[in-house]
């Protein structure tokens, strides 16, 4: 029988997670089996401490308060409005409930009933990660590590196209060819001398007739099947398959999967009846979609040009893009985008040392800072980088640091053709300010430390998180010697970066109202790094520079060296790694979305599902920040 | 002639009776306990006699709750077709809806409504027509007490505010004022449940003065 209302309930359910998770007919008979339950201000679906229902719940209109009780006064713990789930604990543990639900205005709810749900959506594990973000975010206890290791996998669905599908396939223009008549040792030398894997056997019209690759030479040649003396037209894969410039990448891999071949031939017409102009292997495909870190590193230390190391960061954002589509760790990801990032660096700088009309007065060291420095740079942001170079006689002096600015000039544009842009408060190297000698850098940073004012304190974000890139490290490991050394003599500086740390109210407001932006360009977005991510980061370099800990710069990797110190503050500190992570992995993926940095979101673009995860971070920064506040007084 | 009504009354069938019989034993429970069923009538047009019920949707209400698969949805074959009310229901003649016969869908509603207290908008309009269908099988009229929720709305407001009222709500008035999403308005079940959301968000207007009385609410 025809049930207009179920339809209107799935129509309606389609339109949240988890629901628009599962297959419309399913989703039909979920509708079918739905309570509607009207709320008066005040009602209550559950209380705190009732046994589980059989339903779990989706607000349909209004707003349902979640509350709870602790030591006889009332904490609340979220207001859901329309499309949000809750009550999903009995989905997840069947026991009671842990807080009380109440409408809070007049409301209407769906009730899913539970049974009928997990049958149906047994073996659909986006929708089980979804509840189970739902829940840890209704759920008071933050730092569950249970649900920790679950809740920031992904669940939304690999819809992005990979735009690199659907570009050119970049070929091997002049393929090496032999003529039939060549006998297969003369074209293995040919092969071996020339470092290829394939060669074309083509006519005296320079059509190709056959190929041989290195496996035809393992098959039939090494096996005994055929002389080596044998001529190329006896072992030859033929004909060859082939395609027409200007083919795509899609298709060029598509061709390749369904003919089992790893080499097009690539001729004019794109038959075989023309001439040959190229050869596309299965290698090039893989370097095109960029989908590989050790290709992309390969093609940056292999690169004597800017314009090759552009190409090889733009793979690297594609690299990035599928990583993050397919769920592979934060950690890890950080780390490969640290190397490729470096790598960059380090072939900026050494290009730019090789195109100097001198070699360098003195060795020197080349810092990257702030994002960078922490390895967190994700995709192209502002650079921030900074020149030590070894004190030198005073009369030497001037034309010392005259040739490093030269010198940093140019590394500072090389690296902005590339994609990172000039930071915009000029802290790079090309500004004499930040382009110092050893001894000038450890007075700067004595005065920095013992004279805290609030420039200090705004460089400290970005100085204090350097990382060696090039040249002479030992400059470098001197520097962080000076610092930690005249930190042991002041409380004052730590009292600064605690005050900076904590200036940042918490990202979430009244009524879980995300905090925007008042006013400027950017009003009502959401400004992650600001807001999110900065406090996180200052909190941790307060931390480790507290316990004098070196060489780690990365923000989660801080958190979990604290970890390790303090274990009475474990799962604050772990809960502050993960929801730095996860705000990262956020924002990068805004970023891609976007092209830019990811810094403002629109609040309104996000879905339901992303803004739960949002809120999920939010938790830990107040806690640290709390924290600090005791620890430091302030 | 007493004896002929006598055997006209036996004569009645089944489905009838059991019918009948719920309401020889029906007790008043608190209203908030009560189970309510909302319903709507689609028609041909709106002449009692000449006009036929096309569609016939109900929702039931038991605390504050409306199953869905407690839900009827019924669309009957009639003769009787009047192809310029078709933009407002959407009911074809020979359309793909499954239709029953007038008796069967008289018999699923008896069976569904049982002795519930029945809401409508302008209930005495779909009253009448099913009164109307019942006759035409030889059945009596509906024994279930009505409400209507456009009268139901009129007694919600302040009695300062009495003066402003319209005379007649219709149902989009009242999903207006009282912030009801119009989705399926015009089919049968879509306004049956529309009607449901309105009367429960009246009566619980109605009792904020708390102690809200059956007299009242029949009245």
């Amino acid at each position: 029988m025809k049930n207009s209302i179920a339809e209107r309930v799935a129509d309606f359910l389609n339109r949240y997670p988890p629901f628009n998770m599962i297959s419309s007919q399913d989703l039909l008979q979920i509708a079918k089996e739905v309570n509607i339950v009207y709320l008066e201000k005040g009602d209550t679906v559950y209380n705190q401490d009732d046994s589980f229902n059989h339903h779990f719940f989706i607000v349909r209109d209004g707003a349902i308060n979640l509350h709870y009780t602790l030591n006889d006064s009332d904490k609340n713990l979220n207001i859901n409005d329309v499309g949000d789930v809750f009550g999903v604990r009995p989905l997840i543990a069947k026991e009671n409930y842990k807080h009380t639900a109440t409408a809070n205005e007049e409301s209407i709810v769906y009730g899913i009933p539970i049974d009928l749900f997990q049958s149906i959506t047994y073996n659909n594990s986006q929708v089980s990660k979804y509840l189970v973000t739902a829940f840890a975010t209704n759920a008071y206890d933050p730092y569950t590590t249970e649900e920790n290791s679950k809740v920031f996998v992904d669940y939304l669905p690999n819809t992005a196209n990979d735009v690199a599908n659907f570009q050119t396939a970049d070929y091997t223009k002049n393929p090496v060819t032999c003529n039939a008549k060549t006998s297969l040792r003369d074209a293995a030398i040919k092969m071996s001398t020339l470092k290829i894997g394939c060669i074309i056997v083509v006519d005296d019209q320079k059509k190709p007739l056959g190929i041989i690759t290195n496996s035809d030479i393992k098959n039939k040649i090494a096996t005994g099947k055929f002389p080596i003396e044998t001529e190329v037209t006896n072992i030859m894969s033929s004909p060859v398959f082939t395609g027409k410039k200007g083919l795509t990448i899609a298709d060029a891999q598509l061709q390749m999967i369904k003919n089992s071949i790893g080499h097009l031939c690539i001729t004019h017409d794109g038959t075989t009846n023309t001439k040959i102009i190229g050869i596309l292997t299965h290698h090039d495909i893989l370097v095109a979609l960029g989908n590989s870190p050790s290709v992309i590193l390969k093609e940056i230390k292999r690169a004597n040009r800017t314009k090759k190391l552009r190409t090889a960061r733009l793979k690297a954002n594609t690299l990035l893009k599928s990583y993050l589509e397919q769920n592979i760790p934060l950690s890890h990801i950080v780390k490969i985008m640290a190397q490729i990032n470096d790598a960059i660096s380090f072939k900026v700088v050494e290009i730019a040392v090789n195109r100097m009309p001198t070699p360098p007065p003195t060795s020197f060291a080349w810092l990257a800072l702030g994002s960078q420095g922490r390895h967190e740079q994700l995709l192209f942001t502002d650079q921030d980088n900074a020149l030590i170079f070894e004190d030198v006689d005073t009369d030497k002096y001037e034309d010392t640091k005259n040739y490093f600015l030269e010198l940093s000039k140019r590394i500072t544009e090389r690296l902005h053709k590339i994609g990172f842009e000039y930071c915009e408060a000029d802290m790079m190297a090309s500004n004499p300010e930040w382009c110092k000698s050893a001894s000038e850098w450890q007075t700067q940073f004595k005065n920095w430390i013992l004279q805290p004012d609030e420039k200090a304190v705004l460089l400290s974000s970005i100085f204090f998180d350097y990382n060696y890139i090039y040249g002479n490290k030992y400059l470098v490991e001197n520097l962080t010697e000076t610092i930690f050394n005249t930190i042991d003599n002041t409380s004052q500086f730590f009292k600064f970066l605690g005050r900076d740390a904590i200036k940042s109210p918490s990202p979430v407001g009244f009524f879980k109202k995300f905090v925007v932006e008042q006013n400027g360009e950017q009003k009502d977005l959401f400004n992650i790094k600001n807001r999110a991510l900065m406090p996180l980061i200052d909190s941790a370099r307060l931390l480790v520079l507290i316990n004098k800990i070196k060489g780690i710069n990365n923000t989660a990797e801080r958190y979990e060296k604290m970890a390790e110190l303090e274990p009475e503050n474990k799962a604050l500190y772990n809960s502050c790694a993960y929801a730095f992570k996860a705000l990262s992995k956020f924002k990068a993926k805004q970023g891609l979305l976007h092209k830019n940095s990811g810094k403002f979101i629109a609040l309104e673009s996000l879905t339901k599902e992303e803004k739960l995860k949002l809120r999920r971070c939010f938790k830990p920064i107040n806690e640290i920040q709390e924290t600090l506040k005791y620890k430091f007084d302030l | 002639m007493l004896n002929w009504f006598k055997s006209k009354k036996k004569n009645y069938p089944d489905f009838w009776l059991e019918y009948l019989n719920h309401f020889k034993s029906k007790k008043r429970t608190i209203i908030k306990e009560t189970r309510f069923v909302a319903f709507d009538t689609e028609t041909t047009g709106f002449d009692r006699k000449e006009d036929r019920i096309l569609s016939i949707g109900a929702v039931s209400i038991t605390k504050k709750t409306i199953q869905v698969n407690q839900s009827l949805e019924l669309y009957i074959e009639q003769d009787i077709f009047k192809p310029e009310t078709v933009k407002i229901h959407g009911i074809l003649k020979h359309g793909s809806l499954e239709k029953i016969s007038e008796i069967e869908a008289i018999k699923k509603f008896l069976a569904y409504i049982k002795d519930s207290d029945l809401v409508a908008h302008h209930a005495g309009f779909d009253k009448n027509m099913v009164n109307e269908m019942l006759l035409r099988h030889n059945l009596g009229k509906l024994k279930n007490k009505f409400i209507d929720t456009g009268h139901l709305y009129n007694k919600s407001k302040h009695i300062i505010y009495r003066e402003n009222l319209k005379e007649h709500y219709s149902l989009d008035d009242l999903c207006e004022e009282l912030n009801v999403p119009k989705t399926d308005r015009h089919t049968a079940t879509g306004d049956a449940l529309i009607t449901a959301i309105i009367f429960l968000k009246i009566l619980s207007r109605l009792d904020k003065r708390k102690n809200l009385e059956w007299d009242y609410l029949l009245k």
